[in-house]
């Protein structure tokens, strides 16, 4: 009885990952398996009804994974994927480095201005995603706010605007409540008593935070490393915006393929090597949290 | 003291407090503390000698846990000195301070092996290696949980873990322990295991404790002595029999055991003994009052006699019996003594089988010694 109900309970998140996940991953990867063509749509083979059974089996014969081999042999799809993990990575980082203190300042506040520093945290949530990303154009851009308040204050202008440095900012900027909330969250819930007994037993604050206060908040830094990891190594919006054409990423390759190519093979093989590379770290974390409440 | 009466009927030996030439292990002088507008600890002067168990006893937000954080290192007193060996603490940060504290909760480190967390402190005193594992080992022998030196905290019974929080406050060797409610979390029959188990630890390592606690049975099993404190204040210091046997007011006779009070006029106070004229009728006690002045006469409900005939003589009272519970060694009558005042009596179950057995609404007369009650003037 208790399973049967909970088989049942089960069926809508099941209907809703096979509508919304599983139906067009397999979209995808069956374009990724198909060859570009001049065509509407641009892509071969499509499956020809009006042969029934046949018809299925000859478009089933027809894919295969020349794409992917083709991908293998540009260097241009290789440099990217590598340049997407290695500016997710980077970007990753400097968000621990920015948002461990900020998610510490908070959660050391008295619980009354804790709320109002989450709150503000995740204020700039409300206005569009896009309109916050332009706006860092007009700081960085060569006669922007920056250099003026640099050239006020008699220092050099800078020229960050359409550089990897403009795309690591805006990383930062877009992803840092990612990394502070699952950070606050296990500061938060922190049993200051903890903190107590290490300098009870002899640690110095300094000393307590490195050998309590830190270990223990490993799990919320690796949730919020790959909360942000995951979509900023498939990021378009920023590259395309922020960085210049040298800003090798795979979500604008993504695009130029899809739009400027119309090589929707290509466009989906990318996609799948992406979603297959990002899969390995979720697994990764899964295992660690797994160990983690056992 | 031979011409004393012997409070409780225990011979106690161990008395520091009574020698005036001892020193203190720790001296609380003139302490306050405010936290905003609440007056956590008010005023308070207090002397704990070496390898004394001594309670801090009271209801929650009396100021005792403060007093003891003061100690550790964990608040600043406003006024007063904390002392430590003679020496003034008050600068030294928590981290500094020969004093450890099992925390409440525990607060057992979640990332380390019960191992790992033993040595804490260990390391952080820069005990060699070799050194500090033979301690831990030493230390899980003491609390009995050898072999479990490398389960993580969260693999433990909340006994075992309490052990843990023990061995790791004991192992650098504390001047003096500190223990916040440690058995506050355990089911009735650990508790009272445990109780024995630190008296036990305390007298072999003759370390010097200081528990702080709500449960005034806990207090008076474990403790060479105890302070009962109110409002941020200690109202009385003594031997469990004494604050028992002998309270200083009717706030400490009330808190520690139930109680009959009888408030009247002292009529008269001499050859150590007073006559109170209450509204249950005189009343005796050994003891003295101020003659003309309001005074209460405190006896405890085991004292008090329970008798199916009148009785001769002073303090005696006739009521009926209006309700009883049989709590196996013990059963606890309630007597109507006049219409909505009742007194409480306990008699000890010496017999399995009783001839004649009291139930409610039986007629009875309660009766108790002068020497059994005590005068309270406050």
């Amino acid at each position: 009885m208790r399973r049967a109900r909970s088989g049942l309970a089960a069926i809508l998140p099941g209907l809703w990952l096979a509508i919304f996940f599983a139906f067009p991953f397999l979209l995808v990867a069956k374009l990724s398996a198909s060859d570009s063509a001049l065509a509407i749509p641009p892509y071969t083979p499509r499956i020809d009804w009006s042969q029934g059974l046949a018809g299925v089996r000859a478009f089933f014969a027809a894919l295969d994974g020349e794409t992917y081999v083709r991908l293998t042999r540009d260097s241009l799809y290789v440099d990217a994927w590598l340049s997407s993990l290695r500016i997710a990575a980077i970007a990753a980082g400097l968000l621990l480095l920015v948002g461990y203190p900020i998610a510490y300042g908070v959660a050391r506040c008295p619980p009354r201005l804790r709320q109002a520093l989450v709150m503000a945290v995740i204020l700039p949530f409300w206005t569009s995603f896009l309109i916050r990303i332009y706006a860092w154009i007009a700081i960085l851009k060569p006669a922007g706010v920056l250099n003026g308040l640099l050239a006020a204050v008699g220092l050099p202008p800078v020229d960050i605007l359409n550089t990897e440095a403009a795309v690591l900012l805006g990383l930062v900027y877009a992803y840092l409540p990612f990394m502070v909330l699952p950070l606050y969250a296990v500061l938060e819930r922190q049993d200051e008593s903890l903190i107590e007994a290490a300098q009870d037993l002899g640690c110095t604050p300094l000393q307590a935070f490195w050998r309590v206060t830190f270990p223990l908040s490993l799990p919320g830094a690796a949730a919020g490393a790959l909360l942000c990891f995951i979509p900023m190594a498939g990021e378009f919006v920023i590259p395309d915006l922020l960085g210049g054409s040298e800003t090798l990423m795979l979500g604008r390759v993504i695009w130029t393929e899809f739009f400027a190519n119309r090589d929707w093979p290509a466009a989906s093989a990318v996609a799948i090597v992406l979603l297959a590379t990002l899969v390995i770290p979720i697994l990764l974390f899964e295992r660690q949290q797994a160990k983690v409440t056992r | 003291m031979s011409g004393r009466p012997n409070i409780g009927g225990i011979r106690e030996t161990f008395a520091p407090w009574e020698d005036p030439t001892a020193r203190p292990l720790v001296r609380f002088e003139g302490v306050s503390k405010a936290f905003g507008d609440t007056q956590a600890v008010n005023d308070v002067s207090l002397s704990i000698y070496e390898r004394e168990f001594f309670a801090l006893l009271g209801p929650s937000g009396c100021g005792k846990t403060t007093l003891m954080r003061m100690l550790a290192g964990f608040e600043q007193p406003d006024a007063g000195q904390v002392m430590l060996a003679g020496r003034d603490i008050a600068a030294d940060p928590p981290h500094r301070r020969p004093v450890h504290m099992m925390f409440q909760s525990y607060a057992l480190f979640p990332h380390l092996s019960v191992a790992q967390n033993i040595a804490f402190g260990l390391k952080r005193q820069g005990v060699a290696r070799a050194e500090a594992a033979a301690r831990v080992e030493e230390m899980l022998a003491l609390v009995r949980l050898e072999g479990l030196g490398r389960r993580r905290p969260d693999q433990l019974s909340g006994g075992q873990r309490q052990r843990v929080a023990l061995a790791r406050a004991l192992a650098p060797r504390p001047r003096i322990l500190l223990l916040d409610e440690p058995m506050a979390a355990l089911d009735k029959k650990l508790r009272e295991e445990t109780q024995f188990e630190l008296m036990n630890l305390q007298q072999t390592l003759g370390l010097t404790f200081m528990i702080v606690t709500h449960d005034q049975d806990e207090a008076m099993v474990v403790a060479d002595r105890i302070a009962v404190m109110r409002a941020g204040e200690i109202v009385q210091v003594g031997r469990p029999a004494e604050v028992y046997e002998a309270p200083a007011d009717r706030y400490v006779a009330g808190f520690i055991g139930d109680v009959n009070l009888f408030e009247g006029r002292v009529a008269t106070s001499e050859g150590g003994r007073v006559r109170l004229l209450s509204q249950d009728g005189p009343i005796e006690a050994e003891g003295a009052g101020p003659v003309g002045e309001t005074a209460w006469i405190a006896v405890r409900p085991e004292k008090v006699a329970v008798h199916s005939e009148p009785q001769p003589g002073d303090n005696v009272l006739a009521g009926t019996i209006l309700d009883y519970g049989y709590l196996g060694d013990w059963t606890t009558y309630l007597v109507e003594v006049a219409p909505g005042r009742t007194i409480r009596a306990a008699r000890a179950n010496a017999t399995r089988t009783v001839v004649r057995p009291l139930g409610c609404g039986d007629a009875v007369w309660l009766s108790f010694e002068p020497a059994s009650a005590v005068v309270l003037t406050r």
